[in-house]
């Protein structure tokens, strides 16, 4: 085995270098970790905005708007002279609770390095599930809207001509218009549910601006195709979301794109034991975004998928800075703990647990709602008193949603937990 | 009036704009939403993104972006004049593909960094 020179003692291990992983490691260097390395499965930093060409990144960060590349080109081009070490085409293969990381590459071969603190960051990939419970044939022409992504934008190959879109997430919405702009004929984006998943603006940009209908309360029932796709069904669906008999409509075409969802790519968490959230399957994490292994943190869509990459890096810096400080002082003392529970309308939380001692001024709580609401509160409540209350005019599915709660909020939390609920604003106050 | 979703950045503002009392915009909640609501009557404009063939370097294709917006009914004309676009790696993000693009007055810049291939 080569590759035995090679130090393989690190503070930080990083594990992906997508948006996340740099932005952590950028700040586990700053906050005075000395030797911080980033592993990376791909030839290339950056994760999944290298396919991401549209514009629409760092409004929050950096105050413009950037594409995906420009993006990750901000925090690429500040590694050099950093200090901070990366092995691209490396996969990593395992972790371990002692903080071992197992990785390839054709280069040094199998390695296992140690690291005083490990961050994940593996991003998510897409679901595929949608395409399994369609019936009909299985022809060539069905792809996932991630796949056709990298197909038309990485490697200049058009995957179809005539196109029709299941549901509407926002890659669906932006490949709606890229495979438009390159010559396609998309015919519809079909939705299950009786709302997008997709930001409002990307509906208008994607949709509205080259009159793409919008078939929301419908799905596909039948696909026909020989070697290739040929015909699509779409049928309208009840409340209960099963199709109605009589609501068929027909489409001639050669590709199906899939955007259905993401789900965090987890299986180095599971393996290591790390204790994971049903509800996000992520990890679950504290305040700082340290998992159920001290010293192991995570950060960015394997955790939660995330809409704005503004907020993998808010989050990630969190992480990245965490976990120098327990390369450099070790492990929080165990304190008081706080149970983050989800009230009414909230489909998940995160942070899942909060340690008191560990916040500054405030701590900021990320969330979903579990359908579209209007004018509405936001409620943090422990036992029966209501600790805090937000208003929002419009909370979707398809919008992350954030609380910042101050300190001194917590210190009232009864029995170590604290409820996040979204309530109608009448019944408020 | 007309209503519309502004897109100027992702909390998506549905705003009203009155078409007869000078374009006034309500329902934004900052100023960039104004300007967008009469732009979008009077002249719609976005910025175009896609990418064009790049020889000699570790990708066979390389992103662009004009660095302005132009006008909605020039996307596919400019989409055109991509297709035989060529450049050479290296390239940097930042990099001026093609100056005052098609006579709109905005540059095409790339957004990616292209390393040339080691042979
Ligand atoms: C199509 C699409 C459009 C989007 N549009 C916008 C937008 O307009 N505006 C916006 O703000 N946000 C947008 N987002 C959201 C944002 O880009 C993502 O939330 C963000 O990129 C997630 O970053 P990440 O680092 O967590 O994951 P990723 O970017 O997926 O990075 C994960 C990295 O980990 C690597 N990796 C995984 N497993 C291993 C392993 N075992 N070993 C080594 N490496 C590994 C992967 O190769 C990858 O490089 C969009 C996302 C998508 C998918
Ligand atoms: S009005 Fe301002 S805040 Fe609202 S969507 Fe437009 S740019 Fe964003």
């Amino acid at each position: 085995m080569s590759g035995t020179e090679r130090q393989t003692k690190y503070d930080v291990i990083v594990v992906g270098g997508g948006p996340a992983g740099l932005a952590a490691a950028l700040e586990a260097k700053e906050t005075g970790a000395e030797k911080v390395l980033i592993l990376e499965r791909n030839h290339e930093l950056g994760g999944i905005l290298n396919q991401c060409i549209h514009n629409g990144f760092g409004l929050h960060h950096f105050k413009e708007e950037l594409t995906g590349p420009e993006y990750a080109g901000r925090f690429i081009s500040r590694l050099p002279g950093s200090g901070i070490e990366v092995m691209a085409d490396t996969m990593v293969l395992e972790i371990t609770p002692d903080k071992t990381v197992h990785a390839m590459n054709s280069r040094d071969g199998y390695m296992q390095l140690t690291a005083s603190a490990i961050v994940l960051t593996m991003g998510c990939r897409e679901r595929t599930r949608g395409a399994i419970a369609i019936p009909g044939d299985r022809p060539a022409g069905i792809f996932t809207a991630g796949a056709a992504q990298l197909y038309v934008n990485v490697e200049g190959y058009m995957v179809g001509r005539r196109v029709l879109i299941l549901g509407s997430g926002d890659i669906g919405l932006i490949m709606a218009r890229r495979m438009t702009l390159e010559g396609a004929k998309v015919l519809g984006c079909v939705e299950l549910m009786p709302y997008s998943n997709g930001l409002n603006r990307n509906i208008v940009q994607c949709l509205n601006d080259y009159n793409i209908p919008l078939y929301l309360s419908h799905t596909i029932t039948n696909i026909q195709g020989d070697k290739r796709v040929e015909k699509v069904t779409v049928s309208k669906v009840d409340e209960n979301r099963r199709p109605i008999p009589g609501t068929e409509m027909e489409f001639e075409c050669d590709t199906v794109l899939l955007s259905v969802g993401l789900i965090p790519e987890n299986e180095l968490s599971r393996q290591a034991g790390i204790r994971m959230d049903r509800r996000t399957n992520g990890p679950e994490v504290y305040e700082n975004m340290e998992t159920s292994i001290p010293g192991v943190f995570a950060s960015g869509n394997v955790v939660h998928v995330h809409d704005l990459v503004d907020f993998v890096t808010a989050e990630s810096q969190r992480a990245g800075k965490a976990a120098a400080l327990f390369a450099l002082h070790g492990e929080t003392p165990p304190g008081e703990e706080i149970l983050v529970e989800n009230g009414a309308c909230v489909n998940y939380t995160v942070p899942q647990k909060i340690r008191p001692e560990n916040v500054g001024k405030f701590v900021e709580i990320f969330f979903r709602v579990n359908f579209v609401y209007r004018d509405v509160v936001i409620r943090v409540t422990s036992g029966e008193e209501v600790l805090a209350s937000y208003k929002r005019e419009h909370m979707a599915p398809g919008e992350m949603e954030k609380i910042v709660l101050p300190k001194a909020l917590l210190e009232k939390a009864r029995d170590g937990k604290i409820r996040v609920s979204v309530e109608k604003e009448a019944q408020a106050e | 009036m007309k209503e519309l979703i502004c897109i100027v950045c992702p909390k998506g503002c549905h705003l009203k704009v009155d078409e007869e009392n000078g374009y006034a915009v309500t329902g934004n909640s900052c100023p960039r939403g104004a300007v967008y609501g009469k732009k979008e009557l009077v002249n719609p404009t976005r910025v175009l993104t896609s990418t064009v063939k790049v020889t000699g370097g570790t990708l066979k294709r390389v992103s662009v972006k004009t660095d302005g917006d132009i006008p909605k009914s020039q996307l596919f004309p400019a989409m055109e004049a991509l297709e035989n676009v060529e450049m050479k790696a290296p390239v940097s993000i930042g990099d001026v593909v093609l100056e005052n693009f098609l006579g709109l007055g905005v540059n095409l810049v790339a957004t990616k960094t292209v390393p040339l291939r080691e042979e």
